[in-house]
């Protein structure tokens, strides 16, 4: 989407992640999603009197994962309450970070060239959830909220980006390039669906090179999709607000998928009315080198380094190869890749099986050995199979496991000898006397004619690459 | 040396805290308020530019605990001591609005 000419829009992330800990920040509930409710419940997480929450170990390696895989400065930090009335929290604050965050001072880069600057990634207590009956709820006549307290007290990472998001597509590339490097680190499952990440976009306009303008935060971006949808529409709105004489008002807005729109959900409290001060019963946090050394080293390659390596064994990679190759890093497909061209296959038809077949089998991909694929892209590559029909021994071997060779015999998929095709080409020859002078007097477009007619006349049995080896023998 | 803290200070202070003042209250609260920022205010003639910012008394940094998961409380146990609950949950009087 483009806003009027002279317009530029300005966006800054905040994405929350859960951390995949066994336990809970402060104590040792167990951090699980989908467990019956209020089942994961102590003192501390309750906030009752006299506990005393006690910092989780594995919860800040994690976060320092995440800092050092966005490029941040790992300092110092410390612990603070942000005081506010909500049932979410029982206790009637939160234990997060302020002014001294672990992570600060970051960057990412986007696959585009573009970069995004990282202001901080903070620690903090997830809430609990509550669900509202009303009205219209379950139980009629009732008014009242019910609160599950099982999320409360759940690692979670905050991460801040700069205002220097300047489009929604910029915006969803940032946050999907994220949502990688948070799998990547094993800080995150990513699971957009579950809730365990969560976008929130800060998004105002402006005429071009004027200071910025004021910001509203859109809430319940559910997916990468909604996230570009609701700041496309945010945008405009604010746009229009503005050349109608209006003035934009600092508020959190919420996105409602269904209806396209976002609308008011609160006028903007000022940070002060949360009342942060020290939270008194934690220490200060001060991950020394050797301890910040330990981490660096466990910490994985990340997505765009494995991207990188990846492409370097497909020289000059077309556009279609590079997007295929980012599907197999973000799908973790790389194994199956390398293995199929370290035993001699084509690497391009392993990245585009892996990027297309693969992907769209990723629920059973446990059936499917990097053996049996790297035989399936070598017998394909070999013109064993021809495309369609290594798609299908795919599909199978996805579906059920199994032997590809012994799944391509069932199938009736047996190499055409070359006499047969041969015998197929020449007939085909005969029967389209002007579409082959055109061929051979250099009309190259028409290798796909007869691609397609050998096709037809082998269902789909016939290897194209073969077809068109046939083709030039004969001109 | 004036009041450090004026009515409305402790006014706006007590609505956060969601405290309900009477005009007596918020009279008392105020005199009663500076008193202990003036107090606070005494160390501010004092040279303290030798000293490092103290925020606990311990001396202790990083205390963590190991991943370990603990058995959590007993749901029906812990509900009962709730003023009340529906399906396993805690219930509470409707909150209009978002949590902030």
């Amino acid at each position: 989407m483009t806003l009027p000419e002279g317009w530029e829009l300005v966006v800054g992330m905040e994405v929350h992640t859960e951390l995949l800990t066994k336990s809970k920040l402060f104590c040792g509930c167990e951090n699980h999603f989908g467990s019956e409710p209020n089942t994961n419940i102590c003192p501390i997480c309750l906030g009752l009197p006299g506990s005393l929450p006690v910092l989780n170990k594995d919860a800040v390696e994690l976060a320092m994962r995440i800092g050092m895989a966005l490029n941040c400065t790992i300092a110092p930090s410390t612990f603070h309450r942000k005081n506010y009335f909500y049932p979410d929290q029982s206790k009637d604050y939160q234990i997060s970070q302020y002014d001294l965050p672990i992570n600060s001072n970051g960057f990412l880069n986007l696959p585009d060239g573009s970069q995004v600057t990282i202001e901080r990634a903070h620690m903090e207590e997830d809430t609990g959830k509550s669900t509202h009956l009303g009205g219209s709820g379950r139980l009629a006549g009732a008014d009242r909220s019910l609160v599950d307290y099982n999320r409360c007290g759940v690692p979670l990472v905050e991460i801040v980006s700069g205002p220097d998001i300047r489009s929604s597509e910029q915006a969803r590339a940032y946050a999907a390039e994220l949502r990688g490097i948070l799998i990547a680190t094993g800080a995150s499952d990513g699971r957009l669906e579950e809730g365990s990440m969560r976008f929130d976009a800060n998004v105002s306009v402006r005429k071009t090179g004027d200071p910025l303008g004021t910001r509203c935060e859109i809430k319940n971006l559910n997916s990468l999709r909604s996230l570009q949808r609701a700041i496309d529409y945010e945008a405009a709105r604010q746009v229009e607000l503005i050349l109608e004489g209006g003035t934009v008002r600092q508020e959190t807005r919420h996105w409602d998928e269904g209806l396209g729109e976002t609308s008011t959900l609160r006028v903007k409290e000022d940070a002060e009315d949360y009342r942060y001060f020290r939270e008194p019963d934690l220490t200060e946090l001060v991950p020394d080198q050797p301890w910040q050394d330990r981490v660096r080293a466990a910490l994985p390659p990340m997505p765009a380094a494995r991207r990188a390596k990846l492409l370097e064994r497909i020289p000059g990679a077309t556009k279609a190869q590079e997007d295929a190759v980012a599907v197999v890093i973000d799908l973790d497909l790389e194994g199956y890749v390398n293995a199929a061209a370290d035993a001699g296959a084509e690497i391009a038809i392993a990245v585009s099986r892996a990027a297309n077949e693969l992907a769209a089998g990723i629920d059973t991909l446990s059936n499917l050995t990097t053996d049996a694929f790297t035989q399936t892209v070598l017998m394909e590559a070999k013109g064993e199979l021809s495309a369609t029909q290594s798609k299908v021994v795919l599909g199978e071997l996805l579906a059920n496991g199994g032997d590809p060779k012994k799944i391509a015999a069932e199938k009736g998929f047996e190499q055409m000898s070359s006499d047969s095709l041969g015998a197929t080409i020449d007939d085909i020859i005969s029967k389209n006397p002007d579409e082959w002078q055109r061929y051979k007097d250099g009309d190259d477009k028409l290798s796909q004619f007869f691609v397609g007619q050998a096709m037809k006349q082998t269902q789909g049995k016939a290897n194209g690459k073969a077809v068109i080896a046939e083709l030039q023998l004969r001109k | 040396m004036s009041s450090p803290l004026s009515r409305d200070d402790v006014a706006k202070v007590a609505k956060l805290a969601r405290l309900r003042l009477t005009e007596e209250e918020l009279t008392t609260f105020t005199g009663q308020l500076s008193g202990v920022l003036e107090h606070a205010n005494d160390m501010n003639s004092l040279d303290l530019s030798a000293l490092e910012p103290t925020s606990n008394p311990f001396g202790l940094t990083n205390v963590t605990r190991e991943d370990v998961i603990w058995k959590s409380l007993d749901r029906e146990a812990v509900l009962a001591e709730a003023p009340d609950a529906q399906d396993g949950r805690f219930a509470v009087p409707r909150i209009l609005g978002e949590a902030p």
